[in-house]
């Protein structure tokens, strides 16, 4: 995983920021302990802001956030599939940055804004990402799937029409085991397309109408063209 | 009964005769106007995977429910003198504790499992296993094949084979095959006379293709959790077969079947090793029994690489012999393969089934070493025979001057595949690949190469299948098949709502779940081939209750009934016509239902094999080693697609599986320790976003007769011939030939130099 790919955070910082985030938890983080006092070994309370609610809770200062995440809170959204920063399944964004949820501590992160996978469709409706993921079948088992879409809208969110190769860039940090890598990057310039070509706002297609049967040319990316189908007679028929 | 079907794929159709079991649809006609099988159907479940909601069985958070973890043995090979779980027992938080190995046990790999806790959280779980205390007395151990067949070698069975995981048995070891050493074998196959196949030939080629392991590494890792009420267990599991954890469990517990209920709403993926309950599930009911709590226990990454299983490794001789005019005599392949612990490294099923050969000679052996136990992986032998078999055709093809796709045409019995390969060769520009080799930059080759796919129809009879039509019109679907992340659930749906002749939308599908009807193991590509005709028999006799209980009310024989497109009508007779929600209407409350189970294959079918090729383009940095796969063309059939989108992701998954596999992947033990040094995902490095290629994927529709869709499975196949295409594009682009899986940058130059030293760069 490069640098970049996660704007700036890199798995060195962040075990430094965990470091750090201990060491400084009593001063620089919301927790009920008086300034300059060590947490721990014991739980301790803290207030998360996950998604806009805020979740009181009381953990050890080893416990992950992403352990607080889904184990505590309940939101499973978010996976941990290697446990060492290396395959980007747990990324959440913090203060609108991605950042691994298995290298950072839930005291680190007291108070701030945490945007996980359950938080970006807004009023039942998906964000054009989650959208563009599920019509390109940027999906497969799809235990990738939230860390995926969210490195996807960080860089759609700074970079509204990326190349395919700032898409791969991206996402390098993101592990897909089944496969499904040149779908995601079509989904990204899908939900980019879409955006440009309704001037910001998003087109009137309902998650229920991509969830269903739209006919086939409505799919079709650059990548849709290449491929060949399985009965040409039932597509001949549509088209 | 007998039914004339005309089968037979490209516009080229034959009538034959199959007999059609009664109560079973006849297969579909390829004229049929489907509405939506074979287009593009995005996945029922796309939104709950996109949103977070979809539920996994690592996500069920149970009330009071306590986490497992497991204790593994450091060392590659000792005995077990005590274990002492008391002050484990006393730690924080501690709800149940038990040994998974006893006093006097060998201990046979690094990893392998030697108890277990479950406590109030992971943190504290963890605390306990290190409160553990074993006495072990180490034991010499192998870990490296070549090492392991030497005469005096330790040895990793002393006594009879055995393996502890339920995922792979030494089946051979039960043959009786002879075993020296930690060698067992040979598995013999033997067709024609070998001998005279080398006395025909005009050109022998031979070589050694050495092939490394390869870890499943889903996303998602083994584990389940379990919660006990009374003498009733329910299990939420991450499994390729719900039915087959329930058995197992069944069978271990020493409890009915029918009071295990094994729940699999959505699987992180599998690839071949997530069967049955294993050593982890059983240890997660354990400790939930003892704990009086449910217990959930997955297994962190770097369990999930030592002891759950993998593709293993092959060493292969491989000696082949053709005529000047291009036509195989004699194939003969000696396998040595590794497995750790387990047997099952055969690597002869593209030997046997891709090209015709008349004298043809296998033998296989397995041979043990301290290491994970392997499990079946995606196409089991298939992408390690493949690189070999496929490395020799070329080399066959030079020796004779003919271009090594001609060579492979003139060989290919399966007109599919020779269809396939003439798609695929005009697509990656066959025809110029030699004038493409040399490029503007000194540094770079380019190469083209070529690889052929088998696999096997191999669905079946079992499974059971309920549709249920309501009276509102809407229709229900019910069986027990799990849905990996191949898009299983949107397959029977589309199913059902063909046959019906219903939108999706219309059709509401509930899988996953052992109280259901039965539903197939997802292994060996057979989900959609066995699902898929249970689902469309299921929903045929659902129909024909509906059509008889409408002429019921019309007073008409119910074969003069007709549904079709949505209208329900005697033909012929302007009176009798409702449309579907009218004719529903006319149902009782309870609707109609009918379970199905899936007919037998038809024997008689058209063909058995599925086909595939893949062609590679490849960019070579002489320099550097540097491989780049720039673009790949798989050109693959499954019978009849049954989704088109789906089918695509799968084969873009299997090229991109087969890339890593290729380039990357290999789990490394070291020899000293026995340990594996990279247990995690960034040392076992796989392909990420910045490795794939262009992917383009042709699939032909094959209608084969089969069964009553003419579908089969793609998982497998298409991940079967992209190392050896990969490999023989390498080999184009540097002038010699890649003998060795993964392709690292190191082999490249060595092969740089041979060629140079050989003259054909």
């Amino acid at each position: 995983m490069s640098g970049d790919s996660k704007r700036g955070f890199t798995r060195r910082d962040l075990v430094r920021g965990s470091l750090v985030g201990v060491i400084a938890a009593g001063a620089g983080v919301k927790t009920s302990e008086a300034a300059g006092s060590r947490l721990g070994p014991g739980p301790a309370p803290l207030e998360l802001l996950v998604n806009g609610t805020r979740h009181r809770l009381s953990v050890e200062p080893r416990v992950t956030l992403v352990d607080a995440l889904r184990e505590r809170i309940g939101l499973t959204g978010t996976k941990v599939v290697c446990g060492r920063g290396a395959c980007g399944a747990c990324t959440v964004l913090l203060d609108g940055e991605a950042v691994c949820s298995c290298l950072t501590l839930a005291h680190e992160v007291a108070g701030r804004p945490i945007t996980t996978i359950e938080g970006i469709a807004t009023d039942g409706r998906l964000a054009p990402i989650q959208e563009a993921f599920i019509a390109a079948d940027a999906l497969q088992c799809g235990f990738c799937t939230s860390g995926m879409v969210l490195s996807c809208k960080r860089l759609l969110d700074e970079n509204p029409k990326p190349t395919r190769e700032e898409i791969r860039e991206a996402v390098s940090g993101n592990l897909c085991r089944c496969g499904t890598y040149n779908h995601v990057f079509d989904a990204v310039e899908r939900a980019a397309g879409l955006r440009n070509a309704e001037g910001g706002s998003r087109k009137a297609e309902t998650t229920d109408a991509i969830a269903y049967r739209l006919p086939p040319a409505a799919y079709r990316l650059e990548s849709d063209n290449r491929v060949e189908t399985a009965t040409a007679e039932a597509l001949d028929e549509e088209a | 009964m007998s039914d004339s079907i005309r089968l037979g794929f490209n516009g080229n159709f034959q009538a034959r005769e199959l007999s059609i079991e009664s109560g079973d649809p006849v297969p579909w006609d390829p004229s049929t106007k489907f509405s939506l099988v074979g287009t593009r159907v995005p996945r029922l479940d796309g939104k709950a995977k996109t949103t977070g909601e979809a539920r996994y069985a690592i996500d069920v958070r149970l009330p009071g429910m306590q986490y497992g973890k497991i204790l593994r043995s450091p060392l590659a090979a000792a005995t077990v003198k005590t274990i002492d779980l008391s002050a484990a027992r006393r730690s924080p938080g501690v709800r149940a504790c038990l040994a998974l190995a006893e006093p006097g046990e060998k201990i046979r790999f690094a990893g392998q499992e030697i108890a277990a806790v479950a406590a109030e959280s992971p943190e504290l779980a963890e605390d306990a296993l290190r409160q553990i205390r074993v006495e072990y007395e180490p034991r010499p151990f192998v870990v490296e094949l070549e090492a392991a067949k030497a005469p005096n070698a330790p040895l990793v069975f002393e006594g009879e084979a055995e393996t502890r995981t339920s995922a792979g048995e030494v089946e051979s070891a039960k043959k009786g095959l002879s075993r020296k050493g930690n060698v067992l074998g040979p598995r013999l196959t033997n067709k024609g006379d070998i001998e005279d196949g080398f006395r025909q030939a005009d050109a022998v080629v031979e070589g050694t293709y050495a092939t490394q392991v390869q870890t499943h590494s889903a996303l998602e890792t083994h584990g389940l959790v379990a919660k006990w009420d009374g003498d009733e267990l329910t299990v939420w599991a991450s499994t390729q077969g719900i039915f087959s954890v329930r058995d197992e469990l069944a069978q271990s517990l020493k409890i009915p079947a029918s009071k295990i209920r094994v729940i699999t709403e959505y699987m992180g993926g599998g690839f071949g090793a997530k069967f049955g309950a294993r050593i982890e599930g059983l240890a997660a009911a354990r400790l939930a029994r003892e704990a009086g709590a449910p217990v959930k226990l997955f297994l962190d990454r770097k369990e999930e690489q030592l002891a759950t299983g993998n593709r293993p490794s092959s060493v292969q001789w491989i000696k082949a012999g053709a005529t000047k005019d291009g036509k195989l005599t004699a194939l003969h392949l000696v396998v040595h393969g590794t497995g750790g612990t387990n047997g099952g490294t055969g690597t002869s099923g593209p030997a046997k089934n891709v090209y015709a050969c008349p004298n043809l000679k296998v033998e296989e052996y397995d041979v043990f070493t301290n290491a994970g136990p392997a499990t079946a992986m995606r196409a089991p032998g298939h992408p390690q025979g493949s690189f070999a078999l496929e490395a020799t055709m070329d080399e066959l093809a030079a020796r004779l001057g003919i271009d090594p796709l001609e060579f492979r045409m003139r060989n290919d019995p399966s007109e599919v595949r020779r269809e396939q390969m003439r798609i695929g060769a005009e697509k990656i520009g066959w025809s110029s690949r030699d004038r493409r080799r040399q490029t503007e930059d000194p540094a770079i080759r380019r190469g083209v190469g070529v690889g052929a796919a088998v696999w096997y129809n191999t669905g079946g009879t079992g499974p059971r299948a309920t549709v249920t039509i309501n009276k509102d019109g809407s229709a229900e679907l019910e069986h027990g098949v799990q849905d990996l992340g191949t898009g299983s659930r949107t397959m029977v749906a589309i199913v059902a709502a063909e046959e019906l002749g219903l939108p999706l939308e219309k059709v509401s599908v509930r899988i996953g779940d052992t109280r259901m009807p039965y539903g197939p193991d997802s292994g060996g590509s057979t989900t959609t081939p066995s699902s898929a005709p249970t689902i469309r028999r299921a929903a045929y006799q659902a129909k024909q209750r509906l059509a008889a209980a409408v002429a019921k009310q019309w007073k008409v024989p119910p074969e003069k009934v007709v549904l079709e497109a949505g209208t329900i009508s005697v033909p012929g007779d302007g009176q009798h016509r409702l449309s579907w929600e009218q004719a529903c209407k006319l149902l009782p409350d309870e609707g109609v239902s009918a379970t199905a189970e899936r007919a037998e294959n038809h024997d008689d079918a058209w063909k058995r094999f599925i086909s595939g090729a893949q062609f590679a383009e490849v960019a070579v940095d002489i320099e550097t080693g540097k491989v780049s796969v720039e673009r790949v063309v798989a050109v693959h059939d499954c019978g009849l697609a049954i989704n088109a989108l789906t089918t695509e992701s799968q084969i873009q998954g299997g090229v991109i599986q087969g890339l890593s596999y290729a380039l990357f992947e290999n789990r490394l033990l070291d020899r000293a320790t026995g340990r594996m040094v990279n247990p995690n995902v960034e040392q076992y490095k796989i392909a990420g976003s910045l490795d794939v290629p262009e992917i383009e994927v042709v699939v032909v529709p094959v209608w084969d007769g089969v069964n009553n869709t003419h579908s089969t499975g793609i998982g497998e196949p298409a991940t079967v011939p992209t190392a050896g295409a990969i490999a023989n594009a390498v080999s184009h682009a540097v002038g010699a030939r890649i003998t060795r899986l993964p392709i690292t940058p190191e082999d490249v130059l060595a092969a740089v130099e041979a060629a140079r030293k050989g003259g054909r760069a």
